[in-house]
This record gives structure tokens, sequence and C-alpha cells, in this order.
């Protein structure tokens, strides 16, 4: 009994531990939004009074608005090709005996670890010898090589999570494929088809090496907000900016996560083997 | 590229599971009908990874020549970035760097990864995204607040100073190796944690049961049993972040100055500024190639270290 008991018994300091880690791990971004209401060109410390002035005048930029519109264009474009492909993969990988999976999941999961500095260039440098002109598609196509990997793993999990009798029972009371997919396979995996078009937009969304190589001369968000950090008087405003930035990005993923919290998450990271 | 080189190699395979009928090499062939499934996505990766990659290695011998390229092949540019110092010592810097982000992330995790697969009992999925949220925002703000909470006037100087504590800023804060040294643990934080908490979850707890019963501590038998037991997660959290953050371009570009620029900072020069391209093609040829070397020799030595102990 005793022996059974002491990995239950609780660790004060790890706990304690845990705890600072988890603040450590927010407070940094937890800034931007403090200063962003405060009333003063500089980030400092003591803050003075309480304003909203920098998020009014942010409204009212043009520029903000023409950025934030090639963002959301390239995201939901990004969201729902990557999660279509994603689907198909991620059946494909977890319904079907294929030779060398692993190899083939690995190759698929390469842009997650491979430094995208060289992922851009290297599409600069393809795109620039075809004659291909930079614009918001070349920057979606960066997008979706980025996006991809996290669908398939977002989707594998989901897959791998629901009994596969059930899709044969259909089959063997008189459904096609197609049918089987639609009215079996796609209900089934739904939650984790709402996660990933959430998270690859919101990947999308938040991107910046590639829209930093493959952008012709409209900048998406994250570009515009590169642009505008060498001024030191925009500060405050991109402070703003970027709090409604990382406060939507949270609540997408987080949504994204709480609805497919089904699927178990050590199977994430399944592929590695 | 892959569709046509990959159902060729499986056809021998799918005439021998079901010999003499159609209907089943179309409807019951697996392999078959998952490749096609995933055709797609194999097309789209190796269009968009191997072609790339090629004419970035075909670019590395090539010459610039005003706008235009010299195509003739030459190893001019690898000599030049082995002869001129500045390279190497990028290079040299930026591996170092990242080094002591992988290793300062992977300690630093451990114990939190630790403590939700072994300690957190209810609502442990929860915690898994709460400990990777942060992940999933925007790696350019991330960056930028720590700018802000580093920089000349920022959240730590003038709180520092409103306190008494100092008197100046501290001006090593800001533009030095050590600020992109912090960003870049704290931001590749996530990269550590799943690898470790999987591998340390899949731990079978009788065997620590095991270990007390024959008489380990606490201490050994984290030593003998949990360590050696999570080593795979060990590895593959410490690859996950050397890999990209030797590479990285935002932090250094941000937050390093002169004294904290990395190789990708070069890079982006030569494709900007500079306009070598040639040259910058070289360089990131140069750096996957330090970057295989150094995690094939990390792997081997891992493996080496794990056979002596067991």
């Amino acid at each position: 009994m005793s022996s059974d008991t002491y990995i239950k018994r609780p660790n004060r300091p790890l706990q304690l531990y845990a705890v600072i880690f988890l603040i450590a791990l927010y407070a940094p971004v937890l800034f931007l939004p403090l200063f962003s209401f405060n009333d003063s060109l500089y980030v400092r410390f003591p803050l003075k009074e309480f304003t909203f002035k920098w998020y009014v005048e942010l409204f009212q930029r043009e520029p903000v608005w023409n950025a934030l519109m090639n963002s959301v264009r390239i995201g939901v474009v990004v969201a729902v090709l990557s999660t279509a492909m994603g689907i198909f993969a991620a059946k494909a990988i977890t319904r079907y005996r294929i030779p060398g999976r692993g190899t083939l999941v690995g190759f698929i999961m390469l842009p997650l670890v491979v430094p995208l500095i060289i992922f851009g260039v290297a599409l600069l440098v393809l795109l620039s010898q075809l004659g291909v002109p930079l614009s918001l598609y070349t920057v979606a196509i960066g997008h979706m090589i980025i996006c991809l990997p996290f669908s398939v793993a977002t989707l594998i999990p989901r897959f791998e999570g629901f009994d596969r009798a059930i899709e044969e029972a259909s089959a063997d009371l008189g459904e096609n494929a197609w049918w089987t997919f639609w009215r079996v396979t796609f209900p089934m995996v739904f939650p984790g088809v709402v996660a990933s078009l959430m998270l690859t937009f919101t990947v999308s969304f938040d991107e910046f090496i590639m829209a930093f190589f493959l952008s012709g001369t409209q900048p998406t968000l994250p570009m515009y907000i590169w642009g505008q950090l060498r001024f030191p008087q925009e500060f405050p405003s991109i402070l703003a900016l970027a709090s409604m930035i990382i406060a939507m990005s949270f609540v997408l993923v987080f949504l994204g996560q709480w609805i497919n919290r089904g699927a178990q998450p050590g199977a994430v990271k399944g592929h590695d083997t | 590229m892959s569709d046509q080189t990959l159902p060729e190699t499986e056809a021998p395979g799918i005439r021998q599971a079901r010999p003499g009928r159609l209907t089943s090499l179309l409807h019951g062939s697996e392999t078959l009908r998952g490749l096609s499934l995933l055709s797609p996505t194999l097309l789209f990766m190796s269009i968009m990874i191997l072609l790339p990659f090629a004419i970035l290695l075909v670019m590395s011998f090539w010459t610039p020549v005003g706008f235009e390229f010299d195509t003739t092949p030459t190893l001019n540019n690898y000599r030049e970035a082995m002869e001129r110092p500045i390279y190497g010592a990028l290079l040299e810097r930026s591996l170092r760097m990242s080094g002591i982000a992988t290793v300062a992330t992977v300690i630093l995790c451990y114990p939190m990864a630790y403590y939700v697969a072994f300690h957190v009992h209810r609502n442990k999925m929860m915690w898994i995204v709460l400990m990777t949220l942060p992940f999933w925002t925007s790696y350019l703000l991330r960056v930028f607040a720590w700018k802000v909470v580093l920089g000349y006037e920022g959240v730590i100087n003038s709180a520092l100073i409103s306190v008494g504590v100092i008197e100046k800023p501290l001006e090593f804060l800001l533009y030095s190796q050590s600020a992109v040294i912090i960003t870049l643990a704290h931001a590749w934080a996530a990269f550590a944690i799943l690898p470790l908490y999987v591998s340390l979850e899949k731990i079978d707890r009788s065997l620590l049961e095991a270990a007390t019963d024959l008489g380990d501590g606490p201490v050994m038998r984290f030593l003998r049993v949990t360590l050696p037991l999570s080593l795979p997660g060990v590895i593959s959290a410490s690859l996950l972040i050397f890999i990209p953050t030797t590479g990285d371009y935002i932090t250094p570009a941000l937050l390093g100055g002169p004294d904290g620029a990395m190789i990708g900072n070069l890079i982006q020069k030569q494709f900007g500024p500079i306009n070598d391209w040639p040259m910058g093609a070289t360089l990131s040829i140069i750096l996957m190639l330090a970057i295989a070397f150094i995690c094939a020799v990390f792997i081997l030595l891992t493996l080496f270290v794990r056979k002596r102990i067991s």
C-alpha cells in the first residue's frame, strides 16, 4: 500500500516550481496588454494614466486594416486547404498499411523542425528562378508548408482514437466508401477538423518568416508590425495591436484544443518512432 | 515526383496479396488506397520541399554577376565561406548559443513535465494546454514582448530603478547574447515539454515500485529508473529545440544587436542588402550540414552512453 502511494503523495517543492514555471511562461507576454493601456509613449514603470487612445488610433489606420485583411484571407485559404489535405493524409496514415509509413510521416513533419529561414530562402530561390512574382499567393504557399504538419499532427490522434469496427459496420450495412466517410468517419473526427482549422489559421495568421521572404508589395499583419518596430513613436500602437492579436490567438487555440480534448495528447508525438 | 515512384514500388506487394481479382486490386488493396489518399499531401510537400532544396543546392555553386547569375558550377562560395573568418565565427556562435539555450530549456522543462506526468491526476489535458498555449501564438510578438521586458527603458530596468536597486539602466540586458539565449529558451519551451512529458508518461509505474521495494531511495530511483527511461524524450526534446533555434532569425535580429547576431541574420543579409544569393544559398547549405553533423554526433553519443550504462 505505502509503495503505491508515494507516487501520489504531493510534492510541494515541485508544485511550487510548476506554478513559477507557468507564471514565467506567461509573464513576458502579459506585459504587452499592460503597457498598451498606459498613457505614455515610453514603455516603463511607473505606469501613467489608463487610456484607450492607442487602440482608437490604431483603428483609424488604413494600412492596419489592409494588412489585417491580407492576413485573414491567407489564413482562411491556408486553413481550409491544409486541413482538407490533412484529413486525407491522417486517414491514410492511420487506416492503411503503408510501407515506410514512419519515414513518410517524418517527411511531412520536417517543416516543424528545419529552420524556417532555410525554407523561406529555398522557396524564394525556386520562385525567382521560375519567374513567379511574389504576392499573397506565394505567402500562402509558404504557410501551407508550415500548416500541413500541424494539421496532420492534430488529426492523427483523432483518427487513431476511434474504433475501426464502426466504419466496417457501416460498410457491411451497405454504405459505400464515400458515404461511410461522410456519415460515419467525418462526424467522428469533426472535433479534430475544427481544431485543425483553428490552429492552422492561427499559425498562418501569426507567421512572420515565410511572409518576410515571400511577400510582394502587400504586407501581412506581422509584416506590418515588423515595419513599424523601427519607429519608437509607434511602440504604444504596436503594443495595442500585439495585445489584440495575442488575445485572439489564445482564444482560438484554446477553443481548438478544448473542442479536440478527446484525442490523447501523447499520440501527437507518436510519429517520432 | 513521389506519385511516380511510390506506387511503382508497391506494385509487387499488391499482386502478391490478392492474385487475379481485379476488383480486389481496386478496392481491396490497402496500400494503393492509402497512398492515393496521401498523395495530395506528399505531392505538395515533395514539390515544396525537395525542389526548393535542390535549386538552393545548385545555386550555391553559382556566382553573382550584377543582378544575374553566372551558372558555371564553382566551389568558390564554399572556399570563401571557409576562408573568411566572419562566416565560421558566426556559425560557431550560433551553434554555441542555441546549444546553451537547448540545454537550459531541457533542464528547466524536465521538472515541469515530470510534475504533470507524475503528480497531476486530474485535468492533465488542461495542464498540457496551459503549457503549450503560448507556443501557438505569434513568435514575432513573443520576441517583441521580451524586447519590452529587457529594453534599456524596459520592464526590468525601470522597475529596478523605481524600487531604487539601481540608478542607471543595466545595458547588458538588451542587444546581447544572453538576451537571445533567454528568449530562445522561453519561446521554445513547448517543444521540450511535449516530448519529455510523453516519454515520462509512458514509464511503467510498477518499475518505480519495484525499485522502491528493492531498496532504492527517491534519488537513486530517479537516477536509475526514471531518468534512463525518459532519455528518448530528452533526446528528441534537445533536437527539436537545437535544430530550429540554430537558424533562428527573428530573435537575434530584434534582441541580439551586433554581439548577438547569428548565422540566420547573415543568410537574410545575403538575400537582402548584400544581394549575393549564391553566397546565401551556400551558407544555408553549410548551416544544414553543420546541424545534421552535430545531431548525428549527439545521437551516436547518447546511444553509446546508453549502451555503457545498461
